[in-house]
């Protein structure tokens, strides 16, 4: 394959990296005044990137033609319909974010050029072919992440944030990078394919720490138990659009990256990989479910939901079937919405003079004071919770669906019980809103951006939404053709 | 009716009922939601009309495809076509009862036409996912209605509900996704008939078991009943006591009866246990009661054991008798909550004993009670006592030890409610502001009269009620027949009596 047809597999990539760039002299340059073009130039990026991308994810696009530099980077469908969801998010939190820095002025233009930048690092892991890409992206989208979540630098929890997020991450970045070493060196090679083809004989024991290694460093980025201790605290402290869009946008990458090196390059060692993923989702389900009941902070609540929905989304990953992967990214679809609405209604969340608010004691008796408000997030918490008929459901149905189907009968049935556990503690957040006397201090008003962001939310995981499981059913078995056919 | 879908037009008419009134003013909630609740009930009535009793089994059947995975699948056959009309008929007495609900109106009536939606729904879904949305998501409106309109201790009683529900319901979810990779199909009437392997069959069941079961409730998962029933607003009790348990009962006559008959038949054993159980112990716990609801809700399971009894009697009279116990369960215990109802708003207590002699006072309101009291102990010319005596006539055939046990249930029955008449309508009337209450106003003869005359015409004339059912249950019979138990019983057709002329000769 020439130069010529790899680069234009990667035009998006290449228009976020120059979109990023040039953005970043117009910010040297014009300064923070320039924050709102900067921002709505950024979106304009991320949706032509969008665009971009969508053709060949609907036509499920496969195979060698897909694969550019010989084999360091896919565009294929599984990457494109990750990407989608990568666009998506990174553009809401590039929307809700000048309300809440603009209060206190601390918006500056370099937050959407670090999201961009970390987009575009997401962009490179769910496309990676072979472990040096993988690294290169991971490290981009993670050195951003790590700025932004110490971006309010006045802020003490901001700036603790992002010391534990780049502490913790830097550390498991070693990790990662101490199993590819171990994987290079007992196979040879540095591309998934040909690890794959090496580990058909079997599984040495130094590629088996190697596995592990890349499992335990992939595993602290997706914040699956036991490598989840960093999330709540930098959820908490990180300012709440970068939040949303740490719970959102790198979730999605880190679990589509685990995903193909899980399938690609050890496709052919399921078995050695599928005990240490059942524990892990197992683990997460109960730590998330568990560790939100006593929560008082919305965000660090929201923190441990992310937990708990790994959780359901890695049962997907331990099927170690072609169905599994594609109810993993339904799955991923819909948490993405509900995450962004979630957070969204958070922002939102806020006392007469815009100081937002993160007690939940104080969400008391929001169905009195802002129904539409309530109304939203009641949703929204039903349909974390998975229950029908809110759409949350569908994403659960078919992971589940997906074990029965490989015949893990008993990892099912104890994930399902969990999300009883779970349930108890969304409905918590309903109660609060809906039971209790209004403690009424929520009474800041919102802008017609963040309203418009929660109201698509809301509508799509409303039942209307089941007339879309055909067509994202659709996107999401391509999307899983698509990986199983290097596999 | 040809093509015309009009269980869809039975969802989509509260649905949409339910969206206005969230908009809606007070006053307007009400009109709303009492004109989309007659609706349904047109349409219920149109339905039962053009029900084609001996025609095909599914009638009314709609099918889109326009979802992955399962569809849009409705059709009822006699079975569901009583329970839908059981619910479309007892809503609108529920909007009339909620007249003392005077906070956050519109979002009342909003979630109990929510609950009008699903409760259609999971009767006329004959989609095994599709019904599960439904049977799941009536959860959602009963928690808020518990939990926003309840009393004192309504968060508690919210949340048992809820939890205790959803835990029964994740596990039969389970079994409906190893069912659907098994047969390869979505669809009820298809599964209904699919064989599926004897051993999974067992744990099939009692998966399911575990959901219909919590529902219904069965002793000894019954404890959320008492706490919800006495929380909840009025109507919000006549519904979950005249519908919402009744899904319980659904899903076994649906489900885990011709779905999985040998495990029926091999678990028989413990749901005779658990509903002998039943019968007598919450019985005698019903007796001893001082809050009215939190009696009647007792009774409440005392009555459903009888259900399940009949339902596993294998036989057309137990099948039949359980329906009936199911119909009237519905209409008696409704009526009874609401006869609470109209003396809790009046007295704002539910404590039998400050009540007393209110049939000097209150006498229209004290025959109504009567009635309902009547019909709950079973009193021939009644709707109680048909289903009664059929599904204990069906368990007789099984087991007359069952039969026995159940039985006391009856006369338990008798006690505590002729014990909660006497003290409530009879006697001297002890406290001052008891004997003030005034008798029955227009709305109450409204919500009260119709069901009398139902519980009447059910006593009476149990053929209109029993014929569209006829077949479904004879079906049923058919396909149990193969597992059914012998019996105790050991019936032996004696040898026919000699026919002479005698009889002929005496009357010339």
């Amino acid at each position: 394959m020439d130069l010529g047809s790899s680069l234009a597999l990667i035009v998006p990539e290449i228009i976020l990296s120059l979109t990023a760039l040039v953005l970043l002299l117009v910010v040297a340059w014009a300064g923070d005044k320039a924050s709102c073009a900067v921002s709505i130039l950024s979106c304009v990026a991320l949706g032509a990137c969008f665009f971009l991308v969508a053709p060949a994810v609907c036509a499920g696009a496969s195979g060698p033609d897909t694969v550019a530099f010989g084999g360091q980077f896919r565009a294929d469908a599984f990457a494109g319909l990750a990407k989608l969801m990568i666009f998506a998010a990174s553009g809401a939190a590039l929307i809700v974010a000048p309300a809440f820095f603009g209060r206190t002025g601390a918006m500056r233009a370099e937050y959407p050029v670090l999201v961009l930048l970390s987009t575009l690092g997401m962009s490179i892991m769910v496309s990676a072919g072979d472990l040096v890409s993988l690294y290169v992206g991971l490290e981009l989208q993670s050195l951003a992440a790590y700025v932004l979540a110490a971006f309010l630098r006045d802020d003490t929890r901001s700036a603790e944030a992002g010391l534990k997020y780049f502490v913790l991450g830097a550390l498991a970045s070693g990790i990662l990078l101490f199993g590819m070493s171990l994987t290079y060196g007992f196979t040879g090679t540095t591309t998934f394919s040909g690890i794959r083809a090496a580990l058909d004989g079997g599984l040495s024991n130094g590629a088996m720490f190697g596995l592990i290694f890349v499992l335990a460093g992939l595993a602290f980025k997706i914040s699956a138990v036991p490598f989840h201790m960093w999330t709540p605290d930098v959820y908490e402290g990180a300012p709440t659009p970068v939040t949303a869009f740490f719970a959102t946008a790198p979730k999605v990458a880190a679990i589509v990256l685990l995903t193909r090196v899980a399938f690609e390059a050890f496709g052919t060692q399921i078995g050695a990989w599928q005990q240490i993923v059942i524990f892990t989702s197992l683990a997460s389900i109960v730590v998330g479910a568990l560790g939100a009941i006593g929560q008082s902070n919305i965000k660090r609540f929201l923190a441990y939901s992310s937990i708990n929905n790994v959780g359901f989304i890695l049962v997907g990953l331990a099927t170690g079937t072609e169905a599994g992967a594609s109810a993993m990214m339904v799955y991923l679809a819909i948490y993405v919405v509900m995450t962004v609405g979630s957070f969204v209604a958070v922002l939102m969340l806020k006392d007469e003079n815009g100081e937002p608010i993160e007690a939940i004691s104080q969400m008391a008796g929001l169905s009195r004071t802002r129904p539409a408000l309530a109304l939203c997030l009641a949703a929204l918490m039903f349909s974390l919770a998975g229950l029908p008929p809110l759409f949350g459901f569908w994403g659960k149905l078919v992971v589940f669906w997906a074990a029965m189907e490989a015949g893990l009968v008993a990892l099912a049935t104890l994930a399902i019980v969990g999300s009883v556990i779970s349930a108890y503690y969304y409905l918590k957040i309903v109660k609060i809103m809906y039971f209790d006397e209004p403690a009424d201090t929520i009474r800041g008003k919102s802008d017609g951006a963040h309203w418009a962001l929660l109201a698509i939310s809301a509508i799509l995981m409303s039942p209307l939404a089941y007339l879309l499981t055909g067509p994202l059913g659709e996107l999401a078995d391509r999307a899983a053709a698509a990986l199983f056919l290097f596999a | 009716m040809g093509g015309f879908p009009i269980l869809s037009l039975m969802l989509l008419v509260p649905l949409v009922g339910a969206i206005t009134c969230l908009f809606a003013g007070d006053r307007a909630a009400r009109s709303i939601a009492l004109a989309a609740t007659l609706i349904n009930l047109a349409l219920g009535v149109v339905l039962w009309l053009n029900f084609d009793i001996g025609g095909p089994q599914w009638q009314f059947t709609e099918r889109a495809p326009i979802f992955a995975g399962f569809s849009w699948a409705l059709g009822i056959d006699g079975i569901a076509l009583m329970l839908i009309l059981l619910s479309v008929f007892l809503m609108p007495i529920c909007i009339l009862a909620s007249h003392s609900i005077d906070k956050r109106v519109g979002e009342y009536m909003s979630a109990f036409l929510l609950m009008e939606v699903l409760m259609v729904g999971v009767f006329a879904a004959q989609d095994l996912f599709l019904f599960y949305i439904f049977f799941e998501g009536v959860l959602i409106p009963m928690y808020l209605i518990i939990g926003i309109w309840g009393g004192q201790n309504r968060i508690y009683a919210a949340y048992k509900f809820f939890l205790y529900t959803l835990l029964g319901s994740v596990l039969m979810l389970i079994a409906m996704l190893w069912m659907v990779n098994e047969a390869g199909t979505t669809d009820i009437p298809t599964l209904m008939a699919y064989d599926f392997p004897a051993g999974a069959q067992t744990w099939l069941w009692l998966a399911f078991f575990a959901s219909f079961a919590v529902k219904m409730p069965m002793w000894p998962v019954h404890t959320w009943l008492p706490d919800a029933h006495v929380q909840a607003p009025t109507a919000g009790s006549v519904i979950l006591a005249g519908v919402l348990l009744k899904m319980g009962g659904y899903g076994f006559i649906r489900f885990s009866l011709p779905m999985f008959p040998e495990a029926s038949v091999q678990l028989m054993w413990l749901v005779f246990a658990l509903s002998m159980a039943a019968v007598v112990i919450t019985s005698l716990i019903a007796l001893v009661q001082h809050d009215m609801k939190k009696l009647i809700a007792y009774s409440s399971v005392a009555h459903m054991a009888i259900v399940t009894v009949g339902l596993f009697a294998f036989n057309v009279q137990g099948l039949e008798g359980a329906m009936i116990v199911m119909l009237s369960h519905g209409l008696v215990s409704g009526a009874l909550f609401l006869c609470v109802g109209v003396i809790y708003d009046r007295l704002h207590t539910r404590e039998i004993d400050r009540y007393g002699g209110l049939a000097i006072n209150m006498p229209a309101y004290a025959v109504f009670f009567l009635l309902f009291t009547m019909a709950s102990i079973g009193l021939p010319g009644t709707s109680g006592f048909v289903g009664e005596f059929l599904s204990l006539a069906g368990i007789y055939q099984v087991s007359s030890w069952v039969a026995a046990v159940s039985t006391t249930g009856i006369i338990l029955g008798a006690a505590y409610m002729l014990y909660l008449y006497w003290r409530i309508a009879f006697g001297v009337q002890k406290n001052a502001d008891a004997a003030a209450m005034p008798d029955l106003s227009a709305r109450e003869w409204l919500m009260l009269g119709p069901i009398a005359a139902a519980v009447l015409w059910m006593g009476v004339y149990p053929e209109s009620f029993l014929a569209p059912m006829r077949q479904d249950i004879q079906a049923l019979d058919a396909r149990l027949a193969r597992a059914a138990p012998e019996g105790d019983a050991r019936l032996v057709m004696g040898d026919p009596a000699p026919v002479t002329n005698e009889a002929h000769e005496g009357a010339h």
